[in-house]
């Protein structure tokens, strides 16, 4: 698990100064928002985003990740998303929603023995594609689905 | 806050299920309280782990763009009996865990 996390930690180094600080030492793993990358959630573009929590914003489109995701949100306050990947080796899963203020949603570390599948429920302010990205040896895959919102769900 | 996490874990041919729901508010700080027009501050949750026995599962990183009250589920290769422990920790240094163990 350590191994993931400094993988990513490597991810978000460059951007952060939160990055820099545990990079430093200056902080220790375990104090443990530090790992929390602020820059990627803070980033108002997908490639932004992107770069800020895996590293690049080069992506491969992969039929191997499957994006359930339904095909009209009535609520975007609510939307169930899941994600699931056939693809050996994931390490981590980041779930973005490509027209929200702050794209970048959720990322998700996985341990050894997780599986490449998580559900979760975002928030999407309107219709826009879901973009997933799974990390798996080093390398960049992902898959996108679009939703069409009625109504947004981020802000008022 | 006590008891914000409901957690139910099940195995089944050596993958666990775990599903998991957290009350919580998950305001992004971006909007605005209807009566006084000034925004709610932002309050959601930036970290979930996810322990089995004691070994890291699962990490989720989160920001206000995941729903209130949010939902988890992911699958590891796991048994019955193993024991979880979900925590998580808000911007505002809030914090909580639950565990449960595997059916």
């Amino acid at each position: 698990m350590n191994e993931t996390r400094r993988v990513f930690l490597k991810g978000s180094l460059a951007a952060g100064a939160v990055g820099v600080a545990v990079g430093a030492g200056l902080l220790s793993p375990r104090a443990v928002l530090a790992s929390w990358p602020q820059s990627a959630f803070d980033a108002k573009s997908v490639d932004a985003a992107l770069s800020a929590a895996v590293g690049s914003d080069k992506t491969e489109a992969s039929s191997d990740i499957t994006v359930k995701a339904p095909d009209i949100a009535e609520n975007g306050a609510v939307v169930p998303i899941t994600i699931s990947s056939t693809i050996a080796g994931a390490s981590s899963i980041a779930l973005l929603a490509e027209q929200n203020a702050s794209p970048l949603t959720s990322t998700f570390e996985l341990g050894e023995g997780t599986e490449a599948f998580v559900s979760t429920r975002i928030k999407m302010g309107k219709t826009s594609n879901v973009l997933a990205v799974v990390k798996a040896g080093g390398k960049l895959y992902s898959a996108k689905k679009e939703v069409k919102v009625t109504i947004g769900g981020c802000g008022g | 806050m006590a008891n914000s996490i409901k957690v139910r874990a099940k195995e089944s041919g050596g993958v666990v299920t775990v599903k998991a729901l957290i009350s919580h508010p998950m305001e992004t700080g971006l909007r605005k309280d209807k009566k006084t027009g000034s925004l709610i501050p932002a309050h959601f949750i930036q970290e979930v782990d996810v322990d089995a026995n004691g070994k890291r599962q699962l990490t989720a990183y989160w920001s206000g763009g995941v729903s209130k009250n949010p939902y988890l589920s992911f699958k590891y290769a796991g048994k019955k009996g193993d024991k979880l422990t979900v925590s998580w920790t808000d911007n505002t240094g809030e914090k909580d865990s639950t565990e449960a163990s595997v059916k």
